[in-house]
């Protein structure tokens, strides 16, 4: 077998059993709890015969192997079971499946996400080349004393000086971002526009710093310093001899940042008020509905592990050890 | 070399160490200058917080959301508390419930990163595949889901964050450990038949050491920002206790109205982040060039 | 258009005049080069020589009018053809570099682009200059190829760096060079990453290159044989100073400066050989594998007498070094017994007591790594007196004292760290640590290859006298058949981890040779201008 697909396969594999073993400590987190959850929930007062009841209304009378392979099997499937959320009387009327609940909200964390990526990987990937080009420049400094002003603070609180400034004091964004099923495609932009400015800021900061570091240590190589002295012209020299080795560095800042924004919706969904997943986790939480919180903690692990898989396989790929093995 | 250098050099240790170290903080940038400063103004509040507050940390002085006054600089908040008296307080219980869980971090990670390096072996290969794993869920949902589960409490945030903060304290730790222990003057220790103990502390640890000094920094500022982050979240440190990240989301509604109070914790926060990431860059740009941008 | 230029030989090139050149460091400028004047004709070789610090390579980069990052010139001129490169514009140097002028570096691995094939890079100059199209580029660098000996000249551009030798891509390399057909050609050390016969076949087809198309080169090197097979003519350098110049016969028949003079003697130091048949340390038939696989020693069988040298040389991947891991248990041996004072020797570093430790000290060859640089001298000294010989206190201090006095340097160094000595005082201070174990057998893994040969010569005189002083065997590991001349007793010669030869020094260095041993010994560059010349002819003699 081509070395390529190869070390691709065994890269594959390897997230495959991450995500495996992830699942497995997201599911028995909910087992860990001395007691178990009923009485948690329930308060230690509660006599045997509640804590029977809730738990076999909730199937936790079960063992837990078996849960285990029916939420992983409906989770493939995109079915995370019953929420608890309304669940003491478990009528079926009153049933709510996690997957209803988490399907839309999904898609508009996945909007503000893609949102925030389109201004900032580009924006981030130019900034961060140019300080590296014109790196000890004053340009560079206050670059740098700017983004790590910008990733030392708390998302919360470039997001409420936004909202401060731009929504309250100048009206020129909604100050929350409320959206729902019914609104139009436009309206959902300019309402979460507050939101993207914020993630945007937070995400250029890391990654023009990550790309000028690498970007710096790639220009650093010998074999940039013949380019130049072969005569190449300056973009040249770039274009053909910097950015070819480039791409496996890039991956992974832009892997990188994307999964940090992952969890910077958390916070700034919050902040905002807007309907997304992260949104949603916290609100599981603090209503200690598990099935919502393990659902919304997959989601987000397995986003996470993705994005850094495909980093690491855009590197295998672009690799050219392993593309033209010896 | 010549002959001048190394004397130069030679009369550079005749200094005494408190000498060395005055000289290198004259030699710190304004940046760094202003983050020491920062640093240690809040860890004064946060010592002397009873003494320097007017008022107590859930004393109750006047009316719910008050402007602010000649006694109230900051106003009150949402029950009637002077936020000036709770943001000083709030640096106490922040700060310290950070510290103690990156010390408790770094006391897991450090010891077990160090130990892995240096045994190498299976010991090594089982706990960087596990720690690969934890790594592999983001700290803040992955602390989320813990919390819901384990109930909110400080000794449970101390805990659950501790842990998952230190598999970044162990790939550190590890990895700078082992880049010192394949080194040949490890080799040479080991050929006179020193044991472990040399080894690691007379060795290793003397080697790795300002980067796990500089990371402490980083770690505690990634911890801080952790725990104002799930306390805004109302799932961090509870009320009544005074807390940054708390206040903020308590009174998080007046800044619709046009009023910046939830803005004074929220940059007491990001104050001593900044503070705590520019006395880091200046230190690893001293100590090594290396680490640029991470 | 470079090709249009009317180019004779002998009419002036370059003219450099009171050029400075500093370095930014430590928040400061530092001048790298001191005020130096340099004049090269067309189709003149001329070999920059010096020990590290000279400022060789700078001066050398500085011809093409390139200072590398974080240098600067501070002032002069650089005249090239009668074009001022301190001030010409970016772009006009732009247009010279690879078309009238080109460089070779020292490591060719790392200055091809990984992603790109030889072919591609090799004809970039000319296709951007615009000297030549595609097609005709690729004919011409299949020549070049040719010329330049290296195998399958039609389909070796088609690889990439990765997939060929470090011989064949410094080669490729000067191809690359060769491309445009330039004026001046500045080769950057050039073989010092090379094994010694490899590196003969590189100067060979370089120097034929350069004849052939009567290219003007700038040669930098700190290998005196080499540079007399090269240049024309030699620079000396010191500190960024010149020392003196002249043409490459005359400066080696008879340097004037007392600097050159210490560099030409080098190796002066020769000692006699002795027999001994009482052995210290006997390896034999040692294999040993890295992770079960790949065997490095096979069949080793090497004896070490009492108080003698024995050198172990061999080129890289020879398994010189891995029979040092193997004496000392770092890698225990898979077949085969090593003795030491007539007692098998535990194949694992564990099962060794702590006599038999202190008994086999090592030396590194960079005592930069060898050396705790959060230790001081005191301590790096004083811990094997403490652990091997329970001294404390004072008794300590004062053999610390009486060991520093014994390597040349005194007591005034004992409060230092490694990082405020130099090279040589580093090595010493290495040496002390070995000693002060009071040891039988000290294993020296390339110890003198790492510094610059004046200092070399002396930690060998310093090693030679310690040994007379306390009886000490050396196990002599290097790739230096100068060294090995200088000090040995017994010489091993090693290749692909099998020895090729014991014996004594007079044995191994003369006639008969096994083939592998004549191969090495005739491939290190002599002190003779016509060294190479020769050796060419007696091979392709011996060919035919």
């Amino acid at each position: 077998m081509h070395p390529v697909m190869k070390t691709v396969l065994q890269r594959l594999g390897l997230g495959f059993l991450t995500l495996l073993a992830v699942s497995v400590i997201i599911f028995s987190s909910l087992e860990l709890l001395p007691g178990g959850f009923a009485e948690a929930t329930l308060g230690q007062s509660a006599t045997p015969e509640t804590v029977a009841a809730f738990n076999k209304s909730l199937g936790l009378d079960r063992p837990a192997i078996t849960r285990y392979f029916e939420w992983v099997g409906g989770a493939v499937q995109g079915d995370f079971g019953r929420s608890f959320a309304g669940a003491g009387g478990w009528r079926e009327q009153n049933v709510r499946y996690v997957s209803n609940i988490i399907g839309p909200r999904l898609y508009n964390t996945f909007f503000l996400a893609a949102m925030t990526a389109i201004f900032a990987v580009p924006i981030a990937l130019a900034l961060g080349l140019l300080a590296a080009l014109y790196r000890n420049s004053w340009y560079d400094r206050i670059v740098n004393s700017v983004t790590l002003t910008t990733i030392a603070s708390p998302e919360f609180f470039v997001a409420y000086i936004l909202m401060f400034f731009l929504a309250v004091k100048f009206r020129v964004f909604y100050p929350l971002s409320t959206v729902n099923a019914t609104t139009p495609f436009w309206e959902h932009v300019s309402r979460a526009a507050l939101p993207t400015i914020t993630l945007t800021l937070v995400i250029i900061a890391h990654m023009m710093r990550m790309t000028r570091a690498s970007i710096i240590s790639l220009l650093a190589s010998p074999y940039i310093e013949m380019a130049k002295l072969k005569g190449l012209k300056p973009w040249q020299v770039i274009l053909h001899h910097a950015l070819p080795n480039a791409w496996a560095p890039i991956a992974t800042v832009i892997a990188f940042n994307l999964a940090y924004l992952v969890v910077g919706v958390v916070v700034v969904e919050v902040v905002f008020v807007y309907p997304g997943i992260g949104q949603l986790m916290v609100d599981s939480v603090g209503s200690r509905d598990m099935p919502v919180a393990q659902a919304c903690a997959l989601i987000f692990a397995a986003t996470y592990i993705m994005l850094n898989l495909l980093a690491d396989i855009v590197a295998i790929v672009t690799n050219p050890r392993l593309l033209h093995p010896k | 070399m010549s002959t001048q250098n190394v004397d130069i050099l030679h009369m550079r240790t005749k200094r005494t160490w408190s000498q060395d170290a005055w000289r290198l903080l004259k030699s710190a940038p304004i940046s760094a200058k202003f983050g020491m400063f920062v640093i240690a103004f809040y860890f004064f509040c946060a010592v002397f917080a009873n003494i320097i507050a007017p008022f107590g940390e859930a004393e109750i002085v006047g009316k719910a959301y008050a402007p602010p006054s000649a006694a109230h600089w900051f106003g009150l908040d949402q029950i009637g508390r002077d936020t000036l008296s709770r943001v000083i307080f709030g640096a106490r219980n922040t700060i310290f419930i950070a510290l103690a869980t990156v010390l408790i971090s770094f006391f897991i990670g450090g010891v077990l990163g160090i130990y892995a390096a240096v045994t190498r072996g299976w010991m090594d290969q089982i706990v960087s595949r596990i720690v690969d794993i934890l790594m592999s869920i983001p700290v803040l949902i992955f602390a989320l889901m813990l919390l819901a589960m384990a109930g909110k409490s400080v000794w449970n945030l101390i805990f659950i964050l501790a842990l998952l903060d230190s598999t970044r304290v162990f790939r550190l730790a590890r990895n700078t450990a082992l880049s010192v222990a394949v080194q040949d003057f490890v080799e040479a220790a080991r050929l006179r038949g020193e044991g472990m103990i040399w080894v690691v502390f007379r060795e290793i640890i003397p080697n790795i050491l300002p980067t796990l000094i500089a990371e402490f920094g980083l770690r505690f500022s990634f911890v801080f920002l952790t725990i104002s982050a799930l306390s805004f979240l109302g799932v961090g440190i509870q009320p009544p206790t005074a807390d940054w990240g708390s206040m903020v989301a308590e009174s998080k509604t007046l800044i619709t109205f046009g009023r910046p109070q939830p803005l004074i914790p929220a940059a007491a926060i990001a104050l001593l982040t900044v503070a705590v990431n520019f006395v880091v860059d200046w230190f690893l740009h001293k100590t090594s060039g290396l680490r640029d941008g991470q | 258009m470079a090709n249009d230029r009317k180019r004779v030989k002998g009419t002036p090139l370059i003219e450099i005049r009171g050029l400075k050149i500093e370095g930014y460091s430590d928040e400061k400028w530092h001048p790298i080069i001191k005020g130096i004047d340099l004049d090269l004709k067309r189709g003149e070789v001329l070999g920059l020589i010096g020990e590290s610090g000279a400022g060789k390579s700078t001066l050398g980069l500085a011809t093409m009018g390139y200072t590398k990052p974080g240098c600067r010139i501070s002032a002069g001129t650089v005249m090239f053809d009668g074009i001022d490169l301190v001030n010409a514009p970016q772009e006009q140097l732009r247009k010279m570099w690879g078309s009238q002028i080109s460089y070779v570096a020292q490591s060719a691995a790392a200055s091809f682009n990984p992603a790109h094939r030889l072919m591609e890079q090799v004809t970039e100059s000319a296709r951007n200059h615009g000297v030549m199209d595609t097609n005709k580029a690729e004919a011409d660098a299949k020549d070049l190829f040719k010329r330049l000996q290296l195998p399958n000249p039609d389909t070796i551009g088609t690889r990439y760096p990765h997939q060929v030798s470090g011989g064949q891509l410094q080669r490729a390399m000067t191809a690359m060079a060769m491309s445009c057909r330039p004026d001046l050609i500045v080769f950057d050390e050039p073989t010092t990453a090379l094994d010694v016969t490899t590196q003969v076949e590189v100067l060979a087809s370089m120097r034929r290159i350069v004849e052939e198309f009567d290219t003007a080169a700038v040669y930098i090197t700190h290998d005196l044989a080499v540079v007399a097979q090269m240049a024309h003519r030699i620079m000396v350098l010191r500190y960024g100073n010149l020392v003196e110049q002249s043409d490459t016969r005359s400066m080696l028949k008879q340097p004037t400066q007392d600097y050159t003079k210490s560099l030409w003697a080098v190796r002066s130091l020769e000692k006699p050989e002795e027999k001994s048949s009482d052995i210290a340390l006997s390896v034999s038939g040692v294999d040993a594998t890295y992770s079960g696989a790949m065997k490095v020693l096979e069949n080793v069988t090497v004896r070490l007498p009492r108080g003698k040298t024995v050198s172990v040389v061999g080129e890289s991947g020879s398994g010189k070094s891995t029979l040092a891991r193997a004496i000392t248990g770092l890698l225990p041996v898979s077949k085969g017994r090593i003795e030491f004072n007539g007692k098998a020797l535990p194949a694992k570093l564990k099962d060794r007591d702590r006599d038999t430790l202190r008994r086999i000290q090592m030396i590194y060859q960079s005592a930069d790594t060898a050396l705790n640089p959060r230790q001081r001298v005191r301590d790096i000294i004083g811990r094997p007196l403490e652990f091997y010989l329970g001294l404390t206190g004072a008794a300590k201090e004062k053999k610390i004292i009486a060991l520093l006095d014994n390597i040349e340097l005194g007591e005034n160094f004992i409060d230092r760290f490694p990082g405020e000595m130099s090279g040589g005082q580093k090595q010493r201070i290495s040496i002390a640590r070995a000693l002060a174990a009071e040891p039988d057998i000290i294993i020296c893994d390339e110890v003198t290859s790492a510094l610059d040969q004046i200092v070399q010569e002396e930690i060998l005189k310093l090693l030679m006298r310690l040994q007379k002083d306390t009886g000490v065997s050396y196990l002599f590991i290097t790739h230096d058949i100068a060294t090995v001349r200088a000090i040995s007793d017994e010489i091993v010669v090693m290749y692909k981890g099998k020895v090729v030869q014991q014996g004594l020094k007079s044995e191994v260095l003369n006639p008969p040779y096994p083939p592998y041993t004549e191969l090495l010994l005739s491939s290190v560059p002599q002190m003779d201008p016509d060294w190479l010349t020769g050796l060419l002819k007696q091979r392709a003699g011996a060919k035919v």
